[in-house]
């Protein structure tokens, strides 16, 4: 299909102008932001202050944002507590999708509409604010990073999405392996995992990004800005315009208040919370346009 | 090729039964079937038969139960004095004392009316982007071209709200690049982030930036299910462009337009925490203030638990009316809505 079919009638030429001059638009609206943060990120301190602000034309190439950021103190600390939060929390909640998504795959199962209702109910109505702060709290999970996951492990959606894929799979693949007296878990690692990577693939996607972008879940759960994830330094630093207080880092003419960063420094926090997302994101979006997730269309 | 047919495949699922609930109405027809046919083997047998399928279900049921419902049990301090020195089961009850409260608090009806003039607004000026976009991809013709263009527009659904709000900030913020040029052109500058006045349209940019083409999907997927010998009947027959747009793809998105509407209008209090908290300070509350940063500041803040969990809880008890009535709504359109009539 790479031709118009032929009862079709040629665009114009003005048509077609008007055409790509917008799709040339929207596509510059997206990139061009992210362009020229990376520039300014990359530029040295002299570049930024001739611009007078963002730099829009490369002058120049340092690190020295870079460097400063990552010599230690909060902002390294967040970026580590953001991976380290993003790996744990995206492998326990692959690992209980995946599981109950395949529990949940065999209609007329033991218990299968109950455990099932159970699941779809969160869809329908969302408990308060208060309430699941009074649970993570009398859990004593406040301040502790296991508040950034378990309680928002489990995305209902992503389960639904992931059964539906199953639920796919035809029943003679795995009625056969288990004749065989293959074990469920068996059939599921050996047979049904394999036939579905691509929705795992995006399922993950899913749940790394929203364990990298948490915000809410931090300001909700973590008091100590020393345990703060990227995200919430991404805010003080650059929303806020302050500087967190890194130990002898400060250098400030009032106590407990730090220089505000120089926004090349800023520039490269967005950039370092940007850049797990756009290099994932290549990898898992052919998925997204080979229409995998079914489950997104759906719901 | 390859591509066109998994996204027709995917289209030819619209048709049939949507999203989650209906899943259950689903398995429940399938089990009936084959119940229908053979009778069921006794539970321990069954037992014997599904206990693993039990056991990979439990930790997901476990996280909810923690989670989510017992959050849900943990709202009747709504009707309490809560405290937490004492814990539940000691707090006096005050029956609907909070409530009778927040009716009487004029800053939960500013957080109230901000919030469904958000949602009416994005309506009308968020709602039909994805499907123009839509349209407007799927004329791209050239594989390659137009991969590229859908790789780019869903990319930001992936970027955090703080990234996002800060790559607003750096563009119209009063030190952004917008004020930079207009400064360095004798103008004034220009701060979009701290102005009351076009928060909405500032919120609505944000969110057309962030969502719209990832919202494209399922439009573009609806797109691909209609008969390709439609068009080509309709411009034998001598019909225009436009009159194949408007008689052909037009109806042909009806179904999930419609689908999507209604889910909107359940979710009309949901306006997206994140997007507000960051910007209240900026913008002020008399604009950025929405529900969901009402119980925040409010109440977690100040410590009134019981008042808070009220707040919630109307919240969450007229969502579910919401999305009861849409369903109502789409059932009355001869639609599927979210879950079935059972």
């Amino acid at each position: 299909m790479t031709a118009l079919p032929s009862w079709a009638e040629r665009p114009s030429p003005a048509g077609r102008t008007a055409k790509g001059l917008l799709l040339t638009l929207i596509v510059v609206s997206v990139l061009f932001p992210i362009y020229m943060v990376v520039l300014t990120s990359l530029s040295p301190q002299e570049a930024v202050t001739k611009a007078g602000g963002l730099v829009t034309v490369p002058d120049g190439l340092s690190f020295g944002a870079y460097r400063e950021l990552f010599a230690g103190g909060v902002a390294t600390r967040s970026v580590l507590v953001s991976l380290g939060v993003t790996a744990v929390g995206t492998t326990i909640s692959l690992t209980v999708t995946v599981l109950a998504a395949y529990g949940l795959s065999r209609p007329g199962s033991v218990l299968h509409r109950t455990l099932l209702f159970t699941v779809l109910l969160t869809f329908l109505f969302v408990p308060g604010l208060i309430p699941s702060y009074l649970v993570v709290s009398s859990l004593g999970l406040l301040d502790s990073y296991w508040a950034l996951i378990l309680p928002s492990a489990v995305w209902a959606f992503n389960l639904v999405v992931m059964r539906a894929f199953f639920m796919n799979i035809p029943k003679e693949v795995t009625d056969s392996a288990r004749i065989d007296g293959a074990s469920e878990f068996r059939i599921l690692w050996r047979i049904v995992l394999p036939m579905s990577k691509g929705v795992t693939a995006v399922i993950g996607l899913f749940y790394a990004v929203g364990y990298w972008n948490a915000f809410f879940n931090a300001v909700l759960y973590l008091n100590d800005n020393a345990k703060w994830p990227l995200q919430l330094v991404l805010r003080q630093y650059v929303l806020q315009g302050q500087s967190l207080i890194t130990g002898q880092a400060s250098v400030s003419s009032i106590p407990g208040q730090a220089l505000p960063p120089s926004l090349a420094i800023q520039m490269s926090i967005v950039v370092v919370a940007l850049v797990p997302v756009l290099f994932i994101y290549p990898f898992v979006q052919k998925h997204f346009t080979k229409g995998v997730i079914i489950g997104a269309v759906k719901g | 090729m390859p591509e066109n047919h998994a996204t027709t495949d995917v289209a030819g699922d619209l048709s049939a039964p949507a999203t989650p609930v209906t899943a259950s109405a689903d398995g429940a027809g399938a089990s009936a079937a084959a119940g229908a046919g053979t009778d069921r083997p006794p539970l321990r047998a069954r037992l014997r038969r599904d206990w693993p399928l039990l056991l990979m279900t439990l930790p997901a049921i476990g996280l909810l139960a923690v989670f989510y419902y017992v959050p849900i049990m943990g709202s009747v301090i709504a009707f309490q004095d809560y405290s937490p020195y004492v814990g539940i089961k000691e707090s006096p009850w005050v029956g609907l004392a909070n409530f009778q409260w927040l009716i009487l608090d004029a800053s939960f009806w500013d957080a109230t009316l901000n919030t469904l003039g958000i949602t009416t607004f994005q309506l009308f000026f968020y709602f039909p982007v994805p499907i123009l976009l839509a349209i407007l991809l799927d004329s791209v013709v050239r594989p390659r071209l137009r991969l590229f263009i859908q790789s780019v527009v869903y990319m930001p659904h992936f970027f955090s709200w703080v990234l996002v709000v800060t790559l607003f900030q750096q563009m119209f913020g009063g030190a952004g690049l917008i004020s930079q040029i207009l400064r360095d052109h004798g103008y004034e500058g220009l701060d979009l982030m701290t102005n009351p006045d076009t928060f909405l349209l500032l919120v609505t940019g944000e969110t057309i930036w962030k969502d719209a083409g990832w919202g494209t999907i399922i439009f573009l997927a609806a797109l691909a299910a209609i008969d390709q010998n439609l068009y080509e009947a309709a411009a034998v027959d001598g019909a225009s462009r436009w009159k194949r747009l408007w008689h052909i793809t037009l109806p042909g998105l009806r179904p999930v337009v419609i689908l999507l509407l209604i889910l909107r209008l359940g979710d009309a209090l949901n306006v997206g925490f994140e997007q507000f908290f960051l910007q209240r300070d900026a913008v002020g509350r008399d604009a950025a203030e929405v529900l969901d940063t009402f119980v925040y500041w409010r109440t977690l803040l100040t410590g009134e638990w019981s008042y808070g969990a009220a707040a919630g809880l109307v919240k969450g008890v007229v969502g579910l009316i919401l999305i009861v009535i849409a369903n109502k709504v789409a059932h009355r359109f001869g639609e599927q809505g979210i879950y079935k009539k059972s």
